[in-house]
């Protein structure tokens, strides 16, 4: 069987961590900086980093509203931090991404930076649905998921907030499995691109 | 469910975690909060909340210190991108202050007038992470020892002259490169000249890089200097005194946003280039008594 290929969207942020992950779960990758990088994609990763500069950076060339149009195909995307609130289909206080083109799509209300400044920042581990043992999960100025709509399961919870969802083939974290040594997250979006590629 | 946040190994995943989250970004120093906003509209992934850009500092003179609580305060409340402030190098006061005032990062930097010529602030005393400035390897190794969560070469601030942040990031590539030429017995001499801690001094020579993000700062003030220093090996840029003190900030704050991205594509950092304006005036570096080089503070 041949390896997935796995894009990671490179304008800004954790790219090179995801990368790693990615590669170590068995995947093939490749860097998305314009529209045509997504051509023959069997998956997507949006990583973390700051919302309204990746926004920003993708509006000359339409790039996100091509990942949603890929999506809704049937392309399996993983979002993570900044990744998520670009897939939520509201975010509260967008102030800042007001007048941007975001992807969509994944029906939960997101709120930016939902925990206060970088001193909040924490770990925790969570229990994840269908995973045997806790995954260690990095939160930095996390955005949180405030509403999850139908068809939203939700695979984690810190406290009573939802903080990995999936719904179809879009997995979201407000948290940064990239920057443990744990791949078992990457791994799921690999099998949800092979079970497509099959 | 279990939050160790108070662990010391868990800080420092958080705090060199937040760099990892600004690669491929431009931090823009800002002076207003109306600034915080252009900035974080043009698509910075920061901001560094100052009273006085580098090139008034240096064109006024005095002693530089840390800024008013209210003006960061302000900036804070202005914008949802992280917010960094300075404090003087080795002001550890300043920098307590700072971290009550809960801004993102503090950055110990020479820009402002030394506290301490001889001793840096202890950063591992601090939850709230810290960016240091380093014209060599040794130097940007003693300030992670230190507890640095991101460091940034310095270049000449204020100047918009690119040739030091040119010299230094060349310098600290270039060391690194020299050291995964070496062999184990070899390390340890290179530890004792770097004057830094042999573990630290083995993992970049085995893994080819710092073990946390490096930013480079000090002189940029065009797209293509931008870029420049991103196919030189920088992890992402500061820009200070090179975007308000130029003829239209927005279009340059997009413009080098851009430019940074896209930086190994010269089709769109020519593009970038487009119609900016007046750039800084700006000062030769080679023009500068040595005295009032910024680079030098820091030991």
């Amino acid at each position: 069987m041949t390896a997935p290929l796995v894009g990671v969207l490179a304008l800004q942020g954790a790219v090179r961590e995801h990368v790693r992950a990615l590669e170590a779960a068995g995947a093939g990758t490749r860097l998305v900086r314009r529209p045509a990088d997504l051509d023959g994609l069997d998956a997507l990763v949006m990583p973390g980093g700051e919302s309204t500069a990746i926004a920003r950076l993708a509006r000359h060339d339409g790039l996100l509203p091509r990942v949603r149009t890929q999506v809704d195909g049937g392309m399996p995307v993983f979002g993570t931090c900044a990744g998520l609130i670009l897939l939520a289909d509201k975010v509260q206080d967008a102030d800042a991404l007001a007048g941007l083109d975001t992807v969509g799509g994944l029906r939960i209300t997101a709120r930016r930076n939902g925990f206060g400044s970088q001193l909040d920042s924490f770990e925790a581990d969570l229990a994840v649905d269908g995973m045997e043992g806790p995954l260690r999960a990095v939160f930095i100025r996390a955005p949180q998921i405030v509403a999850a709509g139908d068809g939203v399961e939700v695979l984690a919870a810190h406290g009573d907030r939802p903080v990995l969802v999936r719904q179809g083939g879009i997995l979201a974290a407000t948290f940064h499995p990239e920057l443990t040594d744990d791949t078992r997250l990457h791994g799921m979006l690999v099998e949800m691109a092979r079970d497509r590629v099959a | 469910m279990t939050i160790t946040t108070d662990q010391p190994q868990t800080r420092t995943r958080l705090n060199t975690g937040l760099a990892e989250m600004l690669k491929g970004g431009v931090i823009m120093d800002v002076v207003t909060p109306e600034q915080a906003r252009i900035a974080e509209d043009a698509g910075a992934v920061a901001v560094m909340a100052l009273e006085r850009v580098p090139a008034d500092i240096r064109a006024q003179g005095g002693v530089a210190r840390m800024s008013d609580p209210d003006l960061i305060e302000g900036i804070i409340e202005a914008v949802s991108i992280p917010v960094m402030a300075k404090a003087r190098i080795g002001h550890f006061v300043e920098a307590q202050v700072l971290q009550a005032l809960k801004v993102d990062y503090i950055d110990e930097s020479e820009v402002l007038s030394p506290a301490d010529y001889t001793n840096h602030i202890d950063k591992h005393a601090f939850d709230v992470p810290f960016v240091c400035g380093a014209t060599n390897l040794g130097e940007a190794l003693r300030r992670i020892t230190e507890g640095a969560a991101m460091i940034r070469s310095k270049g000449e601030a204020g100047t918009g002259d690119v040739s030091e942040a040119m010299r230094h990031i060349r310098t600290i590539r270039g060391e690194i490169r020299g050291l995964g030429a070496k062999s184990d017995d070899e390390l340890y001499v290179a530890a004792k000249e770097l004057a830094a801690p042999f573990e630290l001094v083995r993992q970049v020579a085995r893994d080819g890089r710092l073990p946390v993000v490096m930013f480079v700062a000090g002189g940029v003030a065009t797209p293509a200097d931008a870029a420049m220093m991103m196919q030189l090996g920088a992890d992402g840029v500061f820009v200070g005194s090179g975007i308000f003190k130029s003829g239209d900030p927005e279009k340059r704050a997009r413009a080098i946003v851009r430019a940074t991205t896209h930086f190994d594509d010269p089709a769109e950092i020519a593009a970038a280039s487009r119609g900016l304006g007046e750039a800084m005036v700006g000062i030769n570096v080679a023009d500068l008594p040595a005295p009032h080089r910024l680079a030098e503070r820091g030991w």
